[in-house]
């Protein structure tokens, strides 16, 4: 039922909008876009001299789902080694039963997306539009 | 003739399913609609009594497939007003489209344009796109006015002594507008223009009579005309029909097969190579059988008050916007709406926690999501065996989703 989808700490995190908008002056950015929904996320991100994502931001067209997800990604990427991105997303993959194991905050959130399947690629786009600018 | 919603109903089985303990409310019927027992039985019987291949058996089940299969012709042909030969068995109503891109597209010259619209599904603007890269053919775009109608107001425009076809949604998938068929064929004379209707979302609504529209092409999908899937129409002129080459290559589209040259068979058998979906051929015969039964005067009644009361009732929800015409004047029951600040796919998903199935998105229509910078709608389609109920449950979870998700 999708009052169980549609769970307070979705709705928060969608609405928190945390990393929305634009950077100024990024160094990397990539659009994706989901041909079936129609959902679209770009992602902006600078990276500094140690290889750390020092800002992200990321406009999001696209659903609820999709929202929060990208306000979670940018609430913990900031500070975080390039390389350790994919880290995030098999958090979030093992928060909506794509892998086995425990999921981290902030992705326990999208623990009610599991019995989605047809909603799960919502939550992953912002993973795939970031590690395509960052790629 | 009165409309008895409920007679129509007990016709649906599966309008009596329950789905988490509520009743399902159905309102998906452009994407695909329900099946009438009719067409269920008819699948059945030559499933059980009937199956075999068409055309050339001499034993008594093949021949029993083929009248059968033949029969189901017949009955389309009626529904259309036309002649069984001028019909053409597809697999859908994009592949009767491709079919005639592929096929009449042969006959078209490098700088022949095509006119389309703004508003077309993509099965009616990729296979254009497609013939373009293959053949150096031009397309051209009728824009779209504010209520979500093809503007005719552009033809004159846009047709040219170049312009061979005109293929146009007979009613929007996304906002139920009518098309003024005979503008359009007017204005496509004037230039010897071929004119070609989508007709996957009128053809559920009841039957035609395609020689007085007085178009070249129709084609719909069996599916959304309460027939099974995996089979369309293609209807075109017998003298088009006769001038087009093959689509695809195979069994049963031929003359003579040598090993140096192919002659083809004579349509409508040309464009039916191999193995056709003889079932889902049945069941649509059997779906226009059914539709052809149905007081259709008194069903559009019925479907445009449904329209009514959910264009009332959104009207009463905060920060609700339709697409497309206002009125019920020259519309089908089609209704697309917006829910600001809340994002169609989450209506639908709340929708469905209502019991409600309806279709979020882009419908397959990025370029008129695009002309109205949308990220997609809500999108309502009613049939006959729609009712009150169902239209105040998608009522009830729109006013939920507003109140909880933004």
């Amino acid at each position: 039922m999708s009052d169980q989808l549609y769970q307070e700490r979705i709705v928060a995190l969608a609405k928190a909008k945390t990393g929305a908008g634009k950077l100024a002056s990024p160094t990397k950015s990539a659009r994706r876009d989901n041909p079936l929904c129609g959902d679209r996320v770009t992602i902006d991100v600078t990276v500094d001299g140690n290889g750390k994502i020092a800002e992200i931001a990321h406009q999001v067209r696209g659903c609820l789902l999709c929202q929060a997800s990208a306000s979670a990604l940018a609430s913990v990427a900031v500070g975080r080694d390039v390389a350790s991105i994919v880290d995030l997303r098999h958090d979030a993959e093992r928060a909506i039963g794509r892998e086995s194991g425990e999921a981290h905050e902030p992705f326990t959130a999208f623990a009610p997306v599991r019995d989605y399947k047809s909603r799960q690629e919502c939550v992953l786009l912002p993973f795939e539009a970031l590690q395509d600018a960052l790629s | 003739m009165s409309f008895d919603v409920a007679d129509v109903r007990r016709q649906f089985p599966i309008l009596s399913e329950i789905i988490d303990g509520r009743p399902i409310h159905y309102l998906d019927n452009g994407a695909s609609a329900q099946t009438p027992l009719a067409v269920i039985d008819a699948v059945r019987t030559y499933e059980t009594t009937g199956r075999a291949n068409v055309l050339r058996g001499v034993h008594r089940l093949a021949e029993r497939a083929t009248e059968a299969y033949e029969n189901a012709r017949i009955e389309v042909a009626k529904f259309l007003g036309v002649q069984p030969m001028e019909v053409v068995f597809t697999g859908g109503c994009t592949a009767a489209i491709n079919l005639v891109a592929y096929s009449y597209g042969q006959l078209l010259k490098p700088g022949d344009r095509i006119l389309l619209s703004e508003l077309e599904h993509h099965s009616n603007i990729v296979p254009w796109q497609l013939l373009r890269q293959r053949s150096g053919i031009e397309l051209d775009m009728l824009p779209v006015t504010l209520d979500g109608r093809i503007d005719l107001t552009a033809l004159p425009r846009l047709l040219t002594n170049k312009t061979k076809l005109v293929s146009l949604a007979h009613v929007s998938n996304v906002t139920g507008a009518l098309l003024d068929v005979r503008a359009v064929v007017e204005a496509a004379n004037t230039v010897s223009a071929k004119v070609m209707l989508d007709g996957a979302q009128r053809a559920p609504h009841g039957p035609l009579d395609l020689p007085a529209l007085g178009i070249d092409f129709y084609a719909f999908a069996g599916h959304k005309a309460y027939g099974p899937n995996g089979i369309g129409i293609l209807w075109a002129r017998p003298e088009l029909l006769e001038a087009m080459p093959p689509f695809h290559g195979g069994g049963s589209m031929i003359g003579r097969v040598t090993l140096a040259k192919t002659t083809w068979a004579p349509p409508p058998r040309r464009f039916e190579a191999g193995t056709p979906p003889i079932g889902p051929a049945i069941g649509l015969g059997a779906a226009c059988q059914w539709m052809a039964a149905l007081d259709w005067s008194a069903a559009h009644d019925h479907e445009m008050a449904l329209v009514q009361r959910l264009m009332d009732g959104l009207q009463g929800i905060d920060g609700t916007r339709l697409l497309g015409p206002a009125s019920l004047q020259n519309r089908y029951p089609v209704v697309s709406f917006m829910l600001d600040g809340v994002h169609p796919h989450d209506v639908a998903q709340t929708l469905d926690s209502f019991g409600v199935a309806v279709r979020a998105g882009h419908h397959c229509a990025q370029p008129l999501m695009d002309r109205f910078d949308l990220d997609g709608t809500t999108r309502a389609s009613m049939a006959p065996y729609n009712d009150n109920d169902d239209i105040d449950a998608l009522l009830a979870g729109v006013r939920h989703a507003a109140k909880t998700l933004r």
